[in-house]
């Protein structure tokens, strides 16, 4: 008894989390699905309807905002953050004195929750009082800026507030990947006369391929994912201007008794993070083996 | 090397300090305005701009935000939102961790059939989106009585958190060599031994990376704050967002900005005192994103 206790303890000892994880994860991902296929309103019921509820989501125009809202979100915020990580990152790799005090400062609002972040961006965007007085206390008299209130424009306020929470992030990546790479290859590179900006351009940059890969995935599954940022610096608002998904699968779900929709909603963000993951997840691990 | 080049060389280190300070500013500027913001009354809000210094420094917003100021339709500030956050962070950090130091230990060094495919498949889990779950996962905690408490919350923190902890320990014990294992299987060491006596005195750098990173995580979630708690269980992070639309007698951003830095205080003290952890974790961590 004893004997077979200790030999299989590895298999006991992971047997809650096997648990855990085949109830909680996969199989609440196959019981949202079938809910998707139903009729359900307020409550879970099992009359299927095939993909009505996907219809009724395609139809909803409400969803078409906060889909569209995700793809500007996703190519900003990805692209802005990028380039300016990396900037900081190789600006920062040129044996900066106070390195260690800037890379401290450029990485700390990671720290925070976008609870916050959305609060403190709140007041600093707001029309009255924010930046826009600022800029008139300044000097730049009749500088407006209503971002915030404005429905075409909200959404890049999220941009932004988003960009200033996560960029020290990706030059963190990057400066790992910089640190990485070879002394002797700079050097030699600057033996056969190659100027800092073409050293960079042919050969660091593509080394740094793998780094821009992961940026990306974590980028974009910080995007998909983003809720809390919205719900605090715009509240999904000026009406439902600035929504992303997951906004609309909260609101379908827990205010509006619509949980059909809300399961529908749930399951085409889940396949968009795996389309995204897969090709992923595949070239990493084949890269290991 | 002739003068010329010289100068262009001091130029462009000029400029690149100038790029990195200026950065820095803007880093800070957001924090900058919470924190003097906040020492300011209203009136000198009103009349002052985003960047004046505050003339007269009050506590006021500091008391009020801490202590009476209301968050819906209760008035008792954020003092007891920011409790029940600490009953949370506290049991579900030290569950997950520790089952993921066993998982880890497990998966790294007593693979069995399957265990690849286990610790894949855990992997995976670290990537859905939450919205997938959501709702079965109130039906769950409803069915275990769970649902608006403390307690609920601490088990969603710890099923959704174990696999993240497994893959740090996981990633961090595969290092260790293998023969180490089996010289001590030869001696007659068991499981528990083993990890008792040779794994756990060469954690303790994975162990603070990994309590940092769940500590971070579970202080800052909002999602699940918002949809598993029920008034008076709520965490900081509702509680905020919730001070902050609750506008009873007009808006007072200097409420908001100090409410916002009480729940943005723990997490970024971690950060200032354990840095090259906390960026350690979210490097290793990045895939969760």
């Amino acid at each position: 008894m004893l004997n077979f206790l200790e030999k299989n303890l590895p298999k006991i000892v992971l047997a809650p989390t096997t648990i855990a994880m085949i109830v909680c994860m996969y199989g609440f991902i196959v019981w949202t699905g079938l809910l998707s296929l139903t009729k359900s309103r307020m409550m879970p019921q099992w009359d299927f309807v095939g993909l009505d509820q996907y219809v009724r989501l395609f139809k909803n125009p409400r969803w078409d905002v906060a889909v569209d809202n995700l793809f500007i979100f996703l190519i900003l915020f990805i692209v802005i953050a990028l380039v300016l990580g990396l900037l900081l990152a190789i600006f920062l790799d040129q044996k900066i004195r106070v390195e260690g005090a800037i890379r401290t400062i450029y990485l700390y609002p990671m720290a925070i929750s976008f609870i916050v972040t959305g609060t403190a961006w709140k007041w600093i965007l707001n029309p009255g009082l924010g930046i826009e007085k600022l800029m008139n206390d300044w000097g730049f008299v009749g500088f407006e800026f209503r971002w915030l209130v404005e429905q075409d424009m909200a959404i890049y306020c999220i941009v932004i507030a988003a960009i200033w929470q996560s960029s020290g992030f990706v030059m963190a990546l990057f400066l790992a990947g910089l640190r990485g790479v070879d002394d002797n290859l700079t050097k030699a590179a600057k033996m056969d006369g190659a100027s800092t900006v073409r050293l960079y351009w042919h050969i660091i940059l593509p080394l740094m391929r793998p780094v821009f890969f992961s940026a990306i995935v974590i980028l974009t599954h910080i995007a998909i994912k983003s809720f809390d940022l919205v719900q605090a610096l715009t509240g999904g608002g000026p009406g439902y201007a600035s929504d992303l998904p997951a906004n609309f699968m909260y609101t379908y779900t827990f205010n509006r008794s619509q949980i059909g929709i809300g399961a529908a909603s749930a399951m085409i963000m889940l396949f968009g993070v795996l389309a995204v993951l897969i090709p992923y997840l595949y070239s990493e691990l084949r890269e290991k083996d | 090397m002739n003068k010329f080049n010289l100068l262009n060389i001091n130029f462009g280190r000029a400029a690149i300090y100038f790029i990195l300070f200026l950065f820095a500013f803007i880093y800070l500027a957001p924090l900058y305005v919470m924190f003097t913001t906040s020492l300011k009354d209203i009136e000198e809000i009103r009349s002052g701009n985003l960047m004046a210094l505050p003339i007269d420094p009050t506590l006021y917003a500091w008391k009020k935000a801490w202590a009476s100021a209301c968050t819906g339709s209760e008035c008792k500030g954020l003092a007891p939102y920011f409790w029940n956050s600490v009953r949370i962070v506290f049991p579900a950090v030290i569950i997950s961790t520790i089952l993921g130091a066993f998982n880890g230990y497990a998966l790294a060094k007593w693979k069995f059939k399957g265990s690849e495919f286990l610790f894949g498949a855990l992997l995976f889990g670290c990537f859905i989106p939450f919205q997938v779950i959501l709702l079965p996962m109130a039906k769950l905690l409803g069915a275990l009585g769970l649902a608006n408490t403390v307690t609920g919350l601490v088990l969603v923190h710890v099923i959704y958190g174990i696999a993240f902890t497994t893959l740090f320990f996981r990633n961090y014990y595969v290092g260790i060599p293998t023969e180490l294992v089996k010289a001590a299987k030869l001696d007659g060491a068991s499981f528990l031994k083993i990890f008792r006596h040779i794994f756990i005195p060469l954690s303790t750098p994975i162990f603070v990376v990994t309590i940092i990173w769940q500590f971070t995580q579970i202080w800052n979630d909002f999602l699940f704050g918002v949809v598993y708690s029920g008034s008076g269980t709520q965490p900081i992070t509702v509680a905020l967002n919730n001070l902050v639309n609750t506008s009873v007698g007009g808006k007072e951003y200097n409420v908001d900005m100090a409410a916002a830095i009480i729940a943005a205080l723990p997490t970024l003290i971690v950060y200032i005192i354990a840095g090259k952890y906390f960026v350690r974790g979210l490097t290793a961590g990045a895939v969760k994103g």
